[in-house]
């Protein structure tokens, strides 16, 4: 999906300082791709949010309102068989990855047509056949999957790329050490995705990590570390554009920090007594990735409003959809509860 | 037949299924440029390269979490834990990673890896290099457990975990490891959930398994000297456990003793106990008896380290009382 059509210098003339400002040119289907999912999830988390309040979810609800713009502007730069690693505030990384809607919606229902036949829910959504290997409960508990996977990938030699998306709390968790350390000494195709939403759970940023940006850690293992702000869908896909080609290119991992900042509550239903309600209002003013997205494509006419709407109101649609078919499905059957826990047959034929 | 130990058993239980699987490779600490700290991994990389035979750091967390990532992502690693001690470092990845991965993402992947796990009291190597930790595991869903006696189920047991589409914790005493015994030629598969009869009786039940089924029939010979004819059952698996062959030695000779090196409070036996007790207590003429290690860490010094070991004299004491 690399849909970069051209780099469309400036019209000064040759010689002149301007033209060596060079602004990337997006593909319109590209820009419209990237706009369905991030509209996707949005539209998703808030369905969540009000279907958890209204009593038709059951667990926890850990919604990604907010940062749409990481997992969509990392995701735009995979393939069907690069591999991701989600936390527990997974449904964007679903989303981003191209899961089917109403099988995440089914899931945490808790109904058996979904992704994991209820017996997951919102904080273990996976998808194998599309590279996503699972949300995660624990904080922390993806990083080292996804290096087991860039080890894979590594040793079959296929050219595919592991991304670990996981958040300011993880950071401070030894997985994160333990992971980065040993995918930097075997130099493996892998893509760390510090989504640092300032809020570990209730706990401040600030309060919780010695050092002002999560990307200074790379340097402990002698690895690139970057910043992006991750409220700029452009500048992450940007950012991680170059990381996942390093790591294609056998050049080994990054750290990429995506700076944005958590919208929503720890989960639905939270009463965020750490925050204040102006300080999550300003933020979301300046820092909408949505709004932020339509300024830019709208201020450069690379899509209209119209299309935009036109996209939102289809992907409303979906979601609407996916909510109804949810709620007529059946829950799975007692018969669900001991199946598939382990592989029928003692001994596998591991050699076809 | 031909006489290997249990450590060259398990080499080469390995090297074949890495010649019949090219995604079998093996990790762990001290594997490759060492051969393994007990020699179990000699000559691996010379055959199969450093990429397949890793050394990692000492990261326990990581090797298992990235074994768990290189299996879902289509691999089959056999991951060396170095004591079973250390997997204590890993019990996320191990319990809420590897055990739960397959049943809560709906059966959509398998998740064939192998930990191996060197365990049990050598040379005073104290609390923290010397537990028998099996019983953990038997309380989690979603693993297998095996923990092989004899050089034959080592390899056995071992090419049947390297097989598994499902998680295997391999339980190996370290005082085993230089122990010889026949080993069949060939593809020699032992089936994950099966026990074994390692001696026919009429008047006991004994189920035992590891280093200490060698006490066990150590103390059966001697019983049978004064009249006591005592069937012993390898159990070879923790879990799945393999309650028919259990149930039925034991409506045979209505008792029943369980022998474990691991602690005896919530051990392995603990559960044969209640499941023999749930299901079959009018078949008992006397009461079910446990064998394990007092409630304290193995302690270091070997005055000490006696003392919390199942001898053979311990096993024809109880056994004389529940036959008496």
């Amino acid at each position: 999906m690399h849909t970069i059509v051209a780099d469309r210098k400036s019209s000064v003339e040759p010689g002149t300082e301007q033209n060596t400002t060079i602004l990337p040119v997006y593909d319109p289907e590209f820009l419209k791709l990237l706009y369905r999912r991030m509209v996707a999830i949005r539209l998703f988390e808030e369905k969540a949010g009000e279907l958890f309040l209204a009593g038709e979810l059951p667990g926890f609800v850990h919604l990604y309102v907010g940062e749409e713009a990481i997992a969509v502007g990392v995701c735009a730069n995979l393939t069907a068989t690069d591999y991701i690693t989600s936390t527990h505030r997974g449904h964007g990384h679903c989303i981003a990855k191209g899961a089917q809607i109403e099988r995440m919606m089914a899931e945490i229902f808790g109904k058996r047509t979904g992704y994991c036949k209820g017996k997951g829910g919102s904080m273990h959504i996976a998808d194998f056949s599309i590279g996503m290997l699972g949300a995660n409960g624990v904080v922390g508990g993806g990083l080292n999957l996804a290096v087991g996977a860039a080890l894979a990938a590594k040793m079959r030699g296929s050219g595919q790329v592991a991304v670990c998306f996981f958040g300011d709390g993880a950071s401070n968790r030894g997985t994160f050490h333990e992971a980065l350390n040993m995918a930097a000494v075997w130099k493996l195709p892998v893509v760390f995705v510090c989504e640092n939403n300032q809020w570990a759970s209730t706990t401040p940023y600030r309060t919780a990590t010695a050092v002002r940006d999560v990307a200074d850690r790379a340097a402990s293992y002698g690895i690139p570390g970057v910043i992006a702000d991750g409220n700029d869908v452009f500048e992450v896909y940007e950012t991680a554009k170059k990381s996942v080609g390093a790591a294609r290119d056998r050049h080994g991992p990054t750290l990429i920090e995506a700076k944005t900042y958590r919208i929503k509550g720890h989960f639905v239903g939270d009463p965020e007594l750490y925050r204040t309600k102006a300080e999550v209002q300003e933020q979301f003013e300046k820092n909408d990735p949505l709004k932020n997205f339509m300024k830019k494509v709208t201020a450069n006419a690379w899509l209209c409003p119209e299309e935009l709407e036109a996209i939102k109101a289809e992907m409303g649609g979906v979601i609407q959809q996916a909510v109804e078919t949810a709620r007529k499905t059946p829950y799975p059957g007692a018969y669900e509860l001991e199946a598939g826990l382990y592989v029928e047959g003692e001994v596998s034929d591991a050699g076809n | 037949m031909r006489e290997i130990s249990f450590s060259e058993a398990t080499l080469e239980a390995m090297a074949e299924e890495m010649s019949r699987d090219e995604r079998v490779f093996v990790m762990g600490e001290d594997i490759a440029r060492q051969g393994g700290i007990f020699g179990q991994f000699k000559g691996l990389p010379q055959k199969f390269g450093f990429e397949r035979v890793r050394d990692t750091p000492i990261s326990e967390t990581a090797i298992v979490g990235v074994g768990v990532g290189a299996a879902l992502a289509g691999m089959r690693p056999i991951v060396d834990m170095h004591f079973a001690d250390f997997i204590t470092v890993a019990m996320d990845e191990v319990v809420n990673q590897m055990a739960k991965i397959r049943y809560m993402f709906g059966g959509q992947c398998t998740l064939p890896i192998v930990l191996r796990a060197p365990d049990g009291i050598i040379r005073s190597a104290a609390a923290q290099h010397s537990q028998s930790l099996e019983a953990w595991f038997l309380h989690v869903p979603g693993l297998k457990v095996v923990i092989p006696s004899n050089p034959a189920d080592a390899k056995g047991l071992l090419k049947s975990a390297i097989r598994s589409d499902d998680p295997v914790l391999y339980f190996e005493h370290k005082a085993l490891f230089a122990v010889k015994g026949p080993v069949p030629d060939g593809d020699h598969l032992v089936s994950i959930g099966k026990a074994r009869i390692a001696r026919s009786g009429r008047d006991l039940t004994i189920v035992s398994y590891s280093l200490m089924l060698q006490s066990v029939l150590e103390a059966a010979d001697a019983l049978s000297k004064d009249g006591i004819d005592v069937e012993v059952i390898d159990l070879r698996t923790i879990s799945p456990m393999d309650n028919e062959t259990i149930f039925a030695s034991v409506k045979k000779t209505k008792r029943l003793i369980i022998v474990h090196e691991a602690v005896k409070t919530g051990g392995v036996g603990a559960e044969i106990a209640a499941r023999v007790a749930e299901e079959m207590i009018d078949f008992l003429d006397a009461p079910i008896r446990r064998l394990g290690a007092p409630f304290v860490p193995i302690p270091f010094s070997p005055a000490l380290e006696k003392l919390v070991k199942i001898s053979a004299a311990d096993v024809i004491r109880v056994a004389k009382e529940i036959c008496a």
